[in-house]
């Protein structure tokens, strides 16, 4: 597949994986970091994916958002299979459908706080304005700090605002709580969680922190490379009650 | 080799690209000092020593017959060392099998013995053998232009006789080692020889008998030149002295003196320009592995390794650059200077040049080193050093960044975000910004530099051969002759126009300022030999007063309407107050023009000419040279496109050379500057455009960010180059005008051009050599890792 990955409106899952193996090669040694995983995420829900160090969430999640590509099996995006597709087009994918959260913010330290969610909104066809972005996660009042000047929650929502402008239709997080303390952790998760309820962005939040699952519609628990168990939550937690 | 040594290796080996780009710079600032110190070495000393041994005089003078018991009288001065009276004759040469015009000065030796001073070096063969007066000794180049061997004939024409000669040996002459035509600016071996023979038989010749026209002497220690020239010119006055001269005035020491001088210019500029590009690349490169082992220096420390450890071990990466840079710049510095050693003994004949490299030069070249590489690389190593670990195993904060002045500017709403990145990077870093700019702009303006020189010579001879010497062929008879004569050689068949002139040894003096030189009496409209203002338009030549070449009159301090004393050389030798009329702009060569009748009346005599140039056809050129070499009056023949070929050679084998270096040499810092900040923004910011691949940029728009930076940094530095530039070519235009003769002052598009193509052209294959590694990025793991 070269050109662009459609937009398919079925009811069907958002993303579909089947017998997704994912090898790596370090120096010398193959490293399994995913050997067969089956998993499906659906339009609109928030999923926790947990694990420890080496499970394999990272991996599956940089192969969800069209980072890495899949040594074996399927991932299937709307129906479209993104293992076949060619780095123009994973780009184009990465571009208008996803969006992503990172553990160390990532942000461009040279641009404020309105320009790294502009760095995104200026090459994505439907976005909501920076300042409108920026508003969502709560620092309307911020919008011309440098990420120098911001604390690490803030820094991590502006991360966000970065991630949701382009109104991706997938949301993914990896260890957004990793690098906060633990009240600022809660906040950031109260973005997500506001974000994903506003937007109906499928929010998939990877962490070790098997606390972070109870807010989650379903919890996913990924270890030695495989689903070890799928967990749907009766109620979604807020939050604000949770503590670790 | 212990464990830390091996790191500082390995870490090399990986950043090998930076690492060679700057040991080139260095090898290259090596290289110009080395090459310079070696070959001003060479020339110096080989120069000393042939001085020393063959007991080089120190005052020349000419007049035109004094007996010999004036040269007694002379002797009891005071401040004189030694005094050599001789003979010395212009004549006219014919060599077998060349069928050229050859003219010749022709020197006496003491009779069967060297003399006592301006000793030859015999290389071939022996001096004539006393009482032999056909026997000469030939200067070596003239005899290896013409394959000419002890035992061979030739024939000179000795004040209007033929003289049948056989050469007994071959020489050197301290005199000689630029061996040049009195009004050349180049040697031409096949055309213009000197020769030497036994004194009595050239005394006879020339009608010298128990007297000279020629003298030389050193000083005694500590005697004033000034004051022993004074007496000197006192005393031979009367017998048509034309004024004594030190060596500064002697024609192949003063070439010398300035080749001399332009090394030690280019020992002194070069290097420095090398060698601080190459500290601040460094400076570069030591502050980037030190940020990028934050960590690995923290868990040094914490293994308990101290400050002076860790400032060796940086210490150590950054002189491993250094002596590689060096060793490189030694070994090509030693092998230019074997390859120019050869092109100097063409134009400067020394018994012996010989090469080696002195161990100043070396010692000079290693502290140049080490002390750009210690600006260089100190406040990395000392920041290095003075890191706390515990701070160091952090990740570090974000940079602070400003908006810049062009985001505060009514234009900064229209930024894209990318260049907003590059803008504020650029000046985030001010200094590197700026370092880098002038590293790029100085290289450009070598640039600027070679490609200015190179169309300046071109324009000079342009002009000299194109605009001024319009003629085929240039006669100088033996005396001066009546007007009339040059009908007889319009009626030669092959003449298309003839102009005759008159040319008189004059000294010209204003105020304090005096300058020996020759009027030319020219026709009221000169065809052949052209009078020019700066505009290359043609001066009418005044009815009376004299025209002066614009550096005179700078040099005597006359403009037109004011006056110079004319003290005429010859005949008559009565000075005269002449009035200025007008200059003249020519590019080679100071000289004074009158009209023809005005010099005549000048010199008190009738319409009367020493010289003619021709307009020939050129099929009839041979044949005609065969008929005027008949004629006993003329002394000499020059052919001007000759002239014009032997300079334009002299170029090619210089210039071009030169060039070819100055070109790799300042690709080279282009290189090294442009790949070396392009690399380690590349390092820096990794993580950040890997993140923005991650958010769905394409490598296209990923990739502009870092080659844009490297665009503006080229594009702001192309003009600067061109403004360093303008500024060293000003600077060489300046040092390069002498009474030899003047660099035009012209810089055209082409030049600019030149010198943006050449840093465009380095900038783009270091963005070839970035572009690959922006295409390997890897985005998963540059947002693992945190720097």
């Amino acid at each position: 597949m070269s050109g662009s990955i459609a937009t398919t409106p079925e009811r069907e899952p958002v993303f579909c994986t089947r017998g997704l193996i994912k090898t790596y090669q370090v120096g010398e040694v193959e490293i399994a970091a995913l050997r067969g995983v089956d998993l499906e995420l659906h339009a609109g829900e928030l999923v926790v994916i947990l694990g420890a160090s080496g499970s394999g969430k990272s991996t599956l999640v940089n192969i969800l958002g069209g980072l890495d590509r899949a040594s074996g099996g399927t991932v299937r995006y709307r129906g479209q299979d993104l293992s076949l597709a060619d780095d123009r087009a994973l780009t184009a994918y990465r571009r208008r459908h996803v969006g992503f959260v990172f553990q160390f913010y990532n942000l461009i330290s040279s641009l404020t706080a309105r320009e790294n969610v502009a760095i995104v909104t200026e090459i994505s066809t439907d976005p909501m304005p920076p300042e409108e972005a920026l508003a969502l996660v709560g620092l309307a009042d911020r919008l011309d700090h440098f990420p120098a000047q911001l604390s690490g929650g803030e820094q991590q929502r502006v991360a966000i605002a970065r991630a949701v402008a382009k109104r991706p239709a997938v949301l993914l997080c990896d260890e957004p709580t990793g690098a906060l303390d633990s009240q600022t952790g809660i906040r950031v998760l109260e973005v997500l969680r506001r974000i994903n309820e506003g937007l109906g962005a499928t929010t998939a939040i990877i962490t070790h922190n098997r606390v972070i699952g109870e807010m989650a519609d379903r919890v996913v628990r990924l270890g030695d490379g495989r689903v070890q168990e799928v967990r749907v939550n009766a109620r979604r937690r807020d939050p604000a009650e949770l503590s670790w | 080799m212990r464990a830390l040594s091996r790191k500082a290796l390995r870490d090399l080996a990986r950043l090998k690209g930076q690492v060679a780009a700057i040991a080139v710079v260095i090898a290259a600032g090596v290289m110009v000092l080395i090459l310079t110190v070696a070959m001003r070495e060479a020339i110096a000393s080989a120069q000393a020593r042939f001085y020393e041994t063959q007991r080089f005089a120190d005052v020349f003078a000419e007049l035109e017959r004094a007996p010999e018991r004036v040269a007694a009288r002379l002797r009891e001065l005071p401040g004189i060392d030694q005094i050599e009276t001789r003979v010395q004759a212009p004549v006219r040469l014919e060599v077998p099998g060349f069928a050229g015009p050859v003219r010749g000065l022709l020197l006496s030796l003491p009779d069967g013995r060297q003399p006592a001073l301006n000793r030859l070096h015999l290389r071939e063969g022996a001096l004539p053998a006393p009482g032999r007066a056909d026997q000469v000794v030939l200067s070596e180049p003239f005899a290896e232009a013409h394959g000419l061997r002890p035992g061979d004939a030739l024939r000179a024409i000795v004040n209007g006789r033929e003289v049948d000669l056989v050469v007994s040996g071959l020489a050197l002459s301290p005199e000689f080692i630029y061996q040049v035509a009195p009004t050349d600016l180049l040697p031409d071996y096949a055309h213009y020889g000197v020769l030497w023979m036994g004194r009595p038989g050239l005394a006879e010749a020339m009608d010298m008998d128990g007297a000279f026209n020629s003298l030389v002497l050193t000083l005694a220690p500590g005697a004033d030149p000034r004051a022993v020239i004074a007496a000197v010119d006192r005393r031979l006055a009367r017998y048509g002295g034309i004024g004594a001269t030190d060596r500064d005035e002697q024609i192949s020491h003063r070439f010398l003196a300035d080749e001399l001088d332009q090394l030690r210019v280019m020992a002194l500029v070069l290097p420095a320009v090398f060698l601080g590009v190459a500290a601040f690349l460094l400076n570069l490169l030591m502050a980037r592995i030190v940020t990028g082992q934050r960590q690995q220096i923290a868990i040094l420390k914490a293994f308990g390794y101290g400050d002076g450890a860790i400032a060796g071990h940086f210490g150590l990466m950054a002189g491993l650059v250094v002596v590689l840079g060096l060793a490189l710049g030694i070994a090509l510095g030693a092998w230019a200077a074997s390859g120019l050693v050869g092109l100097y003994a063409e134009y400067f004949r020394f018994p012996q040049m010989g090469l080696r490299l002195p161990p100043q030069s070396l010692a000079l070249a290693l502290a140049l080193a080490v002390a750009a590489a210690l600006l260089g690389t100190l406040g990395a190593v000392r920041r290095a050093a003075r890191q706390p670990p515990a701070e160091a195993m952090r990740p570090p904060a974000p940079e602070r960044f400003r908006p810049s002045w062009l985001d505060r500017s009514p234009l900064g709403r229209y930024l894209g975000q990318p260049t907003r990145i590059i803008v504020r990077n650029l000046s985030r870093h001010r200094a590197k910004t700026l370092f880098s700019t002038v590293g790029i702009a100085l290289s450009g303006g070598l640039l600027l530099l070679g490609s200015y020189q190179f169309g300046a010579v071109d324009r000079l001879l342009d002009v000299q051969y194109r605009l001024v010497m319009q003629m085929d062929l240039h006669l100088t008879l033996t005396e001066p002759t009546s007007f009339g004569a040059l009908a007889e050689l319009r009626a030669q068949l092959g003449v298309r126009h003839v102009e005759g002139y008159r040319s008189a040894a004059v000294r010209l003096v204003a105020g304090r300022r005096d300058y020996r030189t020759a009027i030319l009496g020219v026709e009221a409209a000169p065809r052949l030999r052209r009078l020019l203002d700066g505009e290359h338009r043609p001066v009418p030549v005044p009815p009376d007063g004299l025209l002066l070449t614009r550096y005179l009159a700078d040099y005597l301090g006359v403009r037109p309407g004011g006056s110079v004393t004319v003290e005429v050389l010859e005949g008559h030798r009565r000075a005269l107050a002449v009035g200025v009329a007008g200059v003249v702009d020519e590019p080679i060569g100071l000289g004074a023009y009158m009209a023809r009748p005005a010099l005549n009346r000048l010199m008190g005599e009738g319409p009367a000419v020493s010289g003619a140039w021709l307009l020939v056809d050129p099929a009839a050129q041979e044949r005609l040279l065969a008929r005027l070499w008949e004629m006993p009056r003329i002394a000499g023949i020059a052919l001007v496109a000759d002239a014009e070929r032997q300079f334009r050679d002299y170029i090619g084998d210089t210039v071009l050379a030169t060039m070819t270096i100055l070109l790799l040499m300042a690709g080279s810092i282009t290189f090294a500057v442009v790949y070396n900040n392009a690399r380690i923004a590349f390092a820096e910011r990794a993580r950040e455009l890997a993140t923005l691949r991650v958010l769905g940029l394409t490598r296209a728009e990923v990739s502009w960010i870092l080659i844009g930076e490297i665009a503006v940094l080229t594009l702001l530095a192309i003009p600067l180059g061109w403004l360093v530039g303008t500024g060293f070519a000003a600077l060489l235009s300046w040092a390069m005008t002498t009474d030899l003769f003047r660099m035009p002052w012209i810089i055209t598009p082409r030049t600019y051009a030149f010198s943006a193509a050449g840093v465009l052209v380095a900038a783009a294959l270091s963005v070839t050599a970035i572009a690959r590694r922006l295409g390997r990025l890897d985005m998963v793991l540059a947002l693992k890792t945190l720097d």
